[in-house]
């Protein structure tokens, strides 16, 4: 059965900084949520609250009916969730065949190499020799691999971390395309991303994020409206 | 060949013997731990055998099986203490909690002092040696083909991807750390039942360097590698009588060449070769 990912009213304090005060928000399974604001506003740090890097101050995490809040990092992704990481990290020295194991390491059986290139194929990058070292992709098939990765496990919920950072257009146009297929498949999607052209395309609903609360959220036409966001986030160049 | 293994029976078991010390220390390597206590874990067990069969006249095959066991229960409780340790650090550790049990093992009287304990029968031959070695890669080849090798190579890679993608890497660290234990219980309990006697700078810091060195050679994490570079160094302080005297000079030498002209070792050669 399809879950959501519920968070509500999490608090994260970094010693005297509080990262996140009391965010509340819902990722829907085949639906994809952006998560927007300027840097330092949290989006990272609730990505990390959410799978048990960082430990929450207050409120609750779950996925369903099972809470994620209190888990140790590799319960969590074993429960469904999986994410992709803002500075790459595939396992570099292994090649790609292994890098995808990984993302099933938590499945029973294992991956065929069919299986291996559907993965692959549905994170867009099914051209990858499966022989070589992760390291060695180029920049935005790294990225793309790191997708696929995430979706081996197959997962209720996936987490994007910034995955158009470094792409030229057209690759992210194609994200455009991945992030909604995996949506469709029934996977729900939480999407942190600064490019809103990209986040216009892909996303069903937006929060804003600031100083670690929610500024605003609703469709991104709405968001993108708001006074109060284009104040703090978009400025005033970008309307 | 039986007149080879008459003349040289000693030497023909130590490489057996070391060759196993290489394999254990492998694991570790492999799951990335740079976990030093091999030459500590075959202490124990060279002492709980000797002391099994002398004292409480246990047949053979018991007390090496109960060796390895207190050997691989020692190496499963020292992981809690460094789970938080990496690198550097966790060395110093481990190589700290070697030199503690030699201490230790110097001033009971249960392990015979600084004197260790000599008479122990001599019954473990060389096809018991070289089975056991067998017998340690078999079920090294096999786990290579599980999750469980899986979940090794990515704690090594990067432990907190692993733990993104479900690898419970404490658990990792412990599993191969007690697998690491046994196997080198075994070679310590195979050297007490080839050897006369034991003394606890059997088990020492000399002997944990020695270890590394054999798996540096070979090739970090290649389990064949690591055998190959404890044969080579084993043989070739007896082939080349005059470099006797300076073994451990030339172990550093050795060494300071693989580092600098073949960092992947003897299994990288072979890799690049072929």
């Amino acid at each position: 059965m399809p879950a959501s990912l519920v968070l509500d009213d999490v608090a994260v304090r970094y010693g005297g900084v509080q990262a996140l005060h009391g965010v509340s928000l819902t990722v829907e399974p085949g639906a994809t949520l952006g998560l927007i604001g300027p840097n330092g506003a949290g989006k990272t740090t609730l990505i990390n609250a959410t799978t048990g890097i960082t430990s929450i101050e207050r409120g609750s995490i779950a996925l369903g009916s099972q809470r994620l809040d209190g888990l140790p990092t590799h319960r969590i992704a074993r429960a469904g969730i999986a994410r992709t990481y803002q500075n790459i990290r595939l396992f570099g020295a292994l090649d790609v065949r292994t890098n995808l194991a990984a993302g099933a390491y938590a499945r029973p059986g294992r991956l065929t190499d069919a299986d291996t290139r559907w993965f692959l194929a549905r994170a867009g990058i099914a051209h990858v020799d499966l022989d070589v070292a992760a390291s060695t992709l180029a920049y935005g098939d790294q990225r793309r691999l790191e997708i696929a990765r995430a979706l081996a496990s197959a997962p209720a919920i996936v987490m994007l971390d910034e995955p158009a950072a470094g792409m030229n257009p057209t690759e992210t146009g194609l994200l455009v395309h991945t992030i909604r297929e995996i949506a469709r498949s029934g996977i729900g999607v939480l999407l942190i991303e600064h490019d809103m052209a990209l986040v216009r395309a892909a996303c069903d609903a937006v929060v804003v994020l600031n100083f670690g609360e929610v500024l605003a959220r609703g469709t991104p036409a709405e968001v993108a409206g708001d006074p109060a966001v284009v104040e703090a986030y978009l400025g005033t160049g970008e309307t | 060949m039986l007149q080879f293994y008459t003349q040289h029976s000693r030497l023909v078991d130590q490489i057996g013997i070391n060759a196993l010390l290489a394999l254990s220390l492998s694991v570790s390597l492999r799951a990335g731990q740079l976990a030093l206590a091999q030459a500590a874990f075959a202490g124990i067990a060279a002492y709980v055998s000797a002391i099994a069969s002398m004292q409480y006249h246990w047949p053979l095959a018991a007390s090496i099986a109960f060796a390895m066991l207190c050997a691989a229960a020692a190496a499963a409780l020292l992981a809690y203490p460094i789970r938080r340790l990496r690198g550097v650090f966790l060395a110093i550790a481990t190589i700290g909690f070697g030199e503690i049990l030699r201490v230790v093992a110097n001033n009971l009287s249960i392990t015979g002092g600084a004197e260790g304990i000599s008479g122990i029968p001599n019954d473990a031959r060389a096809p018991l040696i070289y089975a056991s070695l067998v017998a340690v890669g078999i079920v090294l080849a096999l786990l290579s083909r599980t999750k469980f090798a899986l979940a090794v190579e990515l704690t090594r890679e990067d432990e907190n991807a692993a733990r993104g993608v479900g690898v419970d890497v404490g658990m990792v660290r412990l599993a191969s750390l007690a697998l690491g234990g046994a196997i080198a219980g075994l070679a310590g309990a195979l050297y007490a039942h080839a050897s006369f006697f034991i003394t606890p700078t059997d088990f020492g810091f000399v002997r944990m360097e020695a270890i590394l060195v054999w798996c540096v050679i070979g090739g970090v994490t290649s389990p064949v590698g690591a055998v190959a570079g404890a044969a080579f160094l084993s043989i070739l302080p007896e082939a080349i009588r005059a470099l006797q005297d300076f073994r451990e000079v030339t172990n550093g030498l050795i060494l300071l060449g693989v580092v600098i002209f073949a960092p992947a070792g003897i299994a990288g050669l072979w890799k690049r070769a072929r």
